[in-house]
């Protein structure tokens, strides 16, 4: 079997990533020091979850629009990989902040409103979990994902960015700072890092869409 | 003359206390602190690796579970 060619840009920018991120050159900030790597990998993660997450809730109106359980599943799946990689985020970065802000949690806006996305997204699985019927699952998880997404805006982007933080980025951006990160380090993220991290997110949500409807035609079958 | 004598001293002394005082550490404010030493030790290397490896594993545990997938495909 060939890869596909997106999956082997997938794997040539995450050994890129896993070199140059620790060895290329990166401004000397007072505080940050070396953590300012991790734009290579935490970062990452947030843009990825930001995508899955559009991906899912776009497949959710399809799936509203169509009635077709196929829509569904692939709502479901990126949702689940957009909910690993929110977790990741907000892992790595509770490690990032006890080295730098002294606790791993100090109620900082920006890890309560990514802190309650998650538990949004959490209750979306549960949700879809707890109806037995499949076209009810459905249509009641495909109405809810919405909402979650919606609930996406003032969690993820609006109060981060009205509210004092200890995040990089302080006031108005929730994340980059644009003086703390200059052009050898943009030049490693935008067409590596983040790509490469979120086309491995897109690669594990299509195996596990190409492995729900083997079950299902399974089933079918038996 | 006395005078010319004790400057002589002091001037002894704190010659051969420069290299003392050359020992004391930086202040916080004088650079930011990198792992430039690190670097010179080699020693990032070893983190290189250890996550190369990770990477590497990941990816092939990812090719290994698509081609499982796509033989399944097949047979079904």
């Amino acid at each position: 079997m060939r890869l596909s060619w997106w999956k082997i840009v997938c794997i040539l920018q995450l050994l890129i990533i896993a070199v140059a991120g620790l060895i290329g050159d990166v401004p000397a900030k007072p505080i940050l020091n070396e953590t300012i790597r991790n734009y290579y990998f935490h970062v990452p993660m947030w843009f990825g979850m930001m995508i899955f997450f559009t991906v899912s809730v776009v497949y959710s109106v399809k799936y509203l629009r169509s009635g077709q359980l196929k829509h569904d599943t692939v709502a479901v799946e990126f949702a689940n990989v957009g909910l690993v990689y929110c977790l990741m985020g907000l892992l790595t970065g509770m490690i990032w902040a006890k080295y730098t802000w002294g606790k791993p949690w100090s109620n900082d806006p920006k890890q309560i409103g990514a802190a309650i996305a998650l538990l949004i997204y959490f209750a979306y699985l549960v949700l879809r979990n707890s109806m037995m019927d499949p076209d009810k699952r459905a249509k009641i998880g495909a109405v809810y994902n919405i909402f979650a997404f919606a609930m996406l805006f003032p969690t993820i982007w609006i109060i981060p960015r009205l509210l004092e933080s200890l995040h990089p980025g302080g006031m108005g951006n929730p994340a980059l700072n644009p003086g703390d990160v200059d052009s050898r380090m943009r030049i490693l993220f935008y067409p590596v890092a983040f790509p490469g991290w979120t086309l491995l997110g897109v690669w594990i949500a299509t195996l596990s869409i190409r492995l729900k409807k083997l079950e299902e035609k399974k089933l079918h079958h038996a | 003359m006395r005078n010319t004598l004790n400057t002589a001293l002091v001037a002894f002394f704190l010659l051969i206390a420069a290299p003392l005082l050359a020992q004391t550490p930086m202040g916080a404010d004088d650079a930011v602190q990198m792992a430039d030493g690190l670097y010179a030790n080699g020693k990032i290397y070893v983190v290189v690796a250890v996550i190369l490896t990770i990477v590497a594993g990941l990816v092939l545990y990812m090719i290994r579970l698509d081609r499982k997938i796509t033989r399944l495909e097949k047979e079904a």
